[in-house]
């Protein structure tokens, strides 16, 4: 989109009157302040009408309903988010393990990656989820290591892909000259291919964390130890036990957060430099 | 996806007869692999009947039993195809399976289809009012903060109480997976046409709806279709799922837990379950590739 | 030509950006110039001098701040409404998911042209850029020269009194620019229409046009327009003899006039 390079930012504010200016940090957050008191209006509607059109309590639990009940459970749905998020951490980190082994070795072996990324693409079309069952029977129902074997799979995938996209798409010139110091293959790999691939691969861990809390969540519904979120949940509502259920999905978007928040952390410590390209975004 | 995109596009830009060569020997990799696969699962067992189940030269277990009972051998998974379901029934187990895929695929594909169409009116309205976008972006957003596939057998039991078919929550699930990746990318593509594209239209005094039609949409295809690839798996699970807890005796939710809880009596069926379902994604998937091939040359597929 | 009435009549207009703002710009001041029928007429300038702004100006794909534009004796949004103008972008802006055909018909289109007449006008656009058996081909087929041709015969379909061009071969190599360059003047011999021509090239203005209104930095205004009396037509010789050397020089010495005034002031 190269013009004459002057004139395109105020051409085009002419020409495109939707288009803003970058916007400010507070600007920024200024923005998120009315969605937020939507959200709190909306519960505040939400309580009402349950209320004056006498809902039952299985159809649709107030919001209040649910603060209470969440203060009750806490005791049985803490431990067991605990849990679960101990199963997702733990598949997480064998996933991503693997993943970057695989991805590594592509990278070195052009044979390798023509074999199995296809195959990659083609199994991260179907339904990882329905391998639940036969875990359960390798490990064991109640065995964490049942859960934590699907979210490896489920996160493999992603990570193992976007490492490879990271580690191949470097850009020619810097390829030549890495090539011009005559750089031996390995000094290649770690002073070019993976600091490039790094954005990537948090990217891909970003999605990944999100994806892990909710593949052992849902893995438990086929079935699991009684300590364990996703079975609390299935249980409470095959009872009608909407409002517990809601209570435990609270829990449950928490570790996901916080999860979240974590890689991004992370991220902030290892590539600062990239996360500042990142403030324009959005 | 980008990685799928560069592999057919590296296809593409070659003549036609190393096109085929190219195609071939990636067919073949993806076979290799395969066999490598089995190879392994086969040889597992192998070494689990000769040790006793232990690492060789330890006193470790191996992680998981070798015996019949925990991994059929292969081709007892695919001779099971061919067996009845259950005793004293007709239907073979290859028919049974089919027949719960296709119901499963049904409530994903109605979901799917409504979801998309959501999803691209969505896209289509944000790009013309930049207040409804600024306005309604943030709960699209949050929308997909809620675990949709945790509370997807929740959303069932609630439908079931009131009455609604089953197929209706599941078709629900499966378009609320869909929507939030359309409407996203049918945005970005909707906006990627560059600026003197748009100036140009607007020289020629063209309205709305023929920029829209003769622009916008035509750019934002490849866009859509990544997203329609990564829906169609999700809106497989979310119907899997959604099957689980409720009544729905006929899909392939139902099917993968009847199967393990009487894993005793036939543990190949669950096997073959799980690659009618595997298939279920892949051929779904496939389909929506083959359209995409259709109606957008490998050129501009390259979509980020 | 001078007792003709101008195609378009451009009275004391100036742009602002941004006006009121703290980053505001003055892009254009008190411009006035008159075009006059079957000219060929380049803006000449540095970066920044506002010829383009000035052009889209004249295409009403920008309003002026001040000041009026008149096309054809109508006001710039009128002939715009009117679709009298084709425009040439530096890129060529092609479609990729329509042929070559396709696209030159684009404007038919939207122009809800008659549908009989539309293939037959493609087929004359295409000859007149010696494209004809591109017609089937996909842009990303083509050269970057080949796409500008397909460009143009694209403005040109609906037969426009004007043509407007923004530095149309800036992305071609040097060769290719001096083919196209030629191109253009036989095909602008064939059509007869007024076209205003971007450009920051000097033997480019110089060799294309009938007359170079040369422009200053920012704040952009007119320092000079030059008779360019090279006779016509101008072929691939024209750029050796010793007048056009001459017009060179002239041109570039109204440009550099307009730098040391501003150094010294």
């Amino acid at each position: 989109m190269s013009q004459a390079a002057d004139l395109v930012p105020t051409v085009e504010a002419e020409l495109l009157p939707e288009t803003r200016r970058p916007s400010q940090l507070g600007e920024r957050l200024r923005r998120y302040v009315p969605a937020l008191g939507l959200f709190a209006l909306a519960l505040v509607v939400w309580e009402m009408v349950v209320t004056a059109f006498q809902i039952e309590s299985f159809l649709l639990p107030k919001p209040s309903v649910i603060g209470a009940v969440f203060v009750r459970e806490f005791p049985v749905i803490f431990p067991a988010g605990l849990f679960t998020m101990r199963e997702a951490m733990g598949g997480f980190v064998m996933g991503c393990t693997l993943g970057g082994v695989v991805a590594l070795s592509t990278a070195r072996w052009t044979v390798v990656r023509d074999g199995a990324l296809p195959f990659a693409i083609a199994v991260n079309s179907t339904p990882i989820i329905a391998l639940a069952p036969i875990m359960n029977q390798w490990f064991g129902i109640t065995n964490p290591l049942s859960k934590m074997s699907i979210v490896a799979v489920i996160v493999f995938f992603p990570v193992m892909i976007n490492m490879v996209r990271g580690l191949t798409q470097v850009s020619a010139g810097a390829l030549e000259l890495m090539r011009s110091y005559a750089a031996s293959e390995f000094a290649i790999l770690s002073q070019l291919r993976i600091p490039n691939a790094l954005p990537f691969v948090f990217s891909a861990l970003k999605v990944a964390s999100t994806l892990s809390v909710i593949g052992a969540v849902v893995s438990e519904y086929f079935g699991g130890t009684r300590e364990a979120l996703g079975v609390y949940i299935s249980q409470q509502a095959a009872l009608f036990h909407f409002a517990e259920a809601w209570a435990a999905i609270i829990v449950a978007c928490a570790m996901g957060i916080t999860f979240y928040a974590l890689i991004l952390l992370v991220e902030r410590l290892l590539m600062p430099w990239h996360v500042s390209l990142r403030a324009t975004e959005g | 996806m980008a990685v799928a995109q560069a592999l057919e596009l590296e296809i593409a830009e070659k003549p036609e007869n190393q096109r085929w060569r190219l195609a071939l020997r990636r067919a073949l990799a993806f076979l290799a692999v395969l066999l490598v696969l089995c190879a392994l699962w086969e040889g597992y067992k192998a070494l689990g009947a000769a040790t006793q189940d232990k690492v060789p030269f330890t006193s470790l277990s191996l992680p998981v039993r070798a015996d019949d009972k925990s991994m059929p051998h292969l081709w007892s998974i695919v001779g099971a195809l061919f067996k009845p379901v259950q005793r004293g029934k007709e239907e073979i187990l290859l028919v049974f399976l089919l027949r719960a895929a296709l119901f499963t695929w049904r409530e994903a594909a109605v979901g799917f289809v409504i979801g998309s169409l959501i999803g691209f009116a969505l896209g289509v309205v944000f790009v013309h009012s930049a207040l409804l976008e600024r306005g309604l972006m943030p709960y699209v957003v949050a929308s997909q903060t809620v675990p949709l596939l945790a509370i997807a057998p929740m959303v069932v039991i609630w439908g079931s109480r009131l009455n609604w078919p089953a197929w209706i929550a599941v078709t629900i699930i499966s378009a609320y997976l869909t929507f939030f990746p359309v409407t996203i990318n049918t945005l970005r593509g909707l906006n990627s046409p560059e600026p003197t594209a748009r100036e140009l239209m607007r020289s020629y005094a063209a309205s709305n709806w023929q920029v829209l039609w003769k622009l916008r949409v035509p750019a934002a295809l490849p866009y859509i279709f990544t997203a329609l690839k990564i829906s169609a798996t999700t809106s497989v699970i979310g119907a899997i799922i959604g099957e689980l807890p409720s009544g729905i005796g006929d899909g392939l939710g139902r099917a993968l837990l009847t199967f393990s809880y009487y894993y005793i009596t036939g543990p190949e069926k669950l096997y073959a379950a799980i690659i009618v379902a595997a298939l279920l994604g892949i051929v779904f998937t496939f389909v929506i590739i083959q359209a995409e091939r259709l109606t957008v040359p490998a050129q501009r597929r390259l979509a980020e | 030509m001078d007792n003709q009435l101008p195609v378009v009549s451009i009275r004391d207009v100036t742009k602002v950006y941004n006006a009121g703002g703290g980053d505001r710009v003055k892009a254009l001041d008190t411009i006035t110039l008159d075009i006059y029928p079957g000219e060929f007429v380049s803006l000449l300038g540095p970066s920044g001098c506002g010829k383009s702004t000035l052009l889209r100006l004249i295409g009403d794909l920008i309003a002026p701040s001040t000041g009026t534009v008149l096309v054809n004796g109508k006001s710039a949004h009128q002939a715009r409404l009117g679709r009298e103008y084709g425009m040439v972008f530096q890129q060529a802006t092609l479609y990729d998911w329509r042929t070559v055909g396709k696209n030159v018909q684009l404007p038919l289109e939207v122009m809800n042209y008659p549908r009989g007449q539309r293939e037959a006008r493609t087929q004359k656009m295409l000859r007149l850029v010696q494209l004809e058996e591109f017609d089937r081909h996909y842009p990303w087929q083509l050269s970057g020269g080949m796409q500008q041709r397909v460009a143009i015969a694209r403005a040109l379909a609906i037969e426009p009194a004007l043509l407007l061009m923004d530095e149309p071969f800036g992305a071609l190599d040097e060769m290719t620019r001096e083919r196209m360059q030629m191109e253009l003047l036989s095909i602008w011999s064939q059509t007869k229409t007024t076209v205003v021509f971007v450009t920051h090239s000097i033997p480019e203005a110089v060799f294309l046009s009938s007359r170079v209104v040369v422009m200053s930095a920012r704040p952009g205004r007119i320092t000079g327009i030059i008779d360019i009396d090279l006779p016509r037509p101008r072929v691939f010789e024209t750029r050796e003899n010793s007048r056009f050397f001459e017009k060179l020089t002239e041109v570039r010495e109204r440009l550099r006039h307009d730098e040391v005034k501003v150094a010294s002031s």
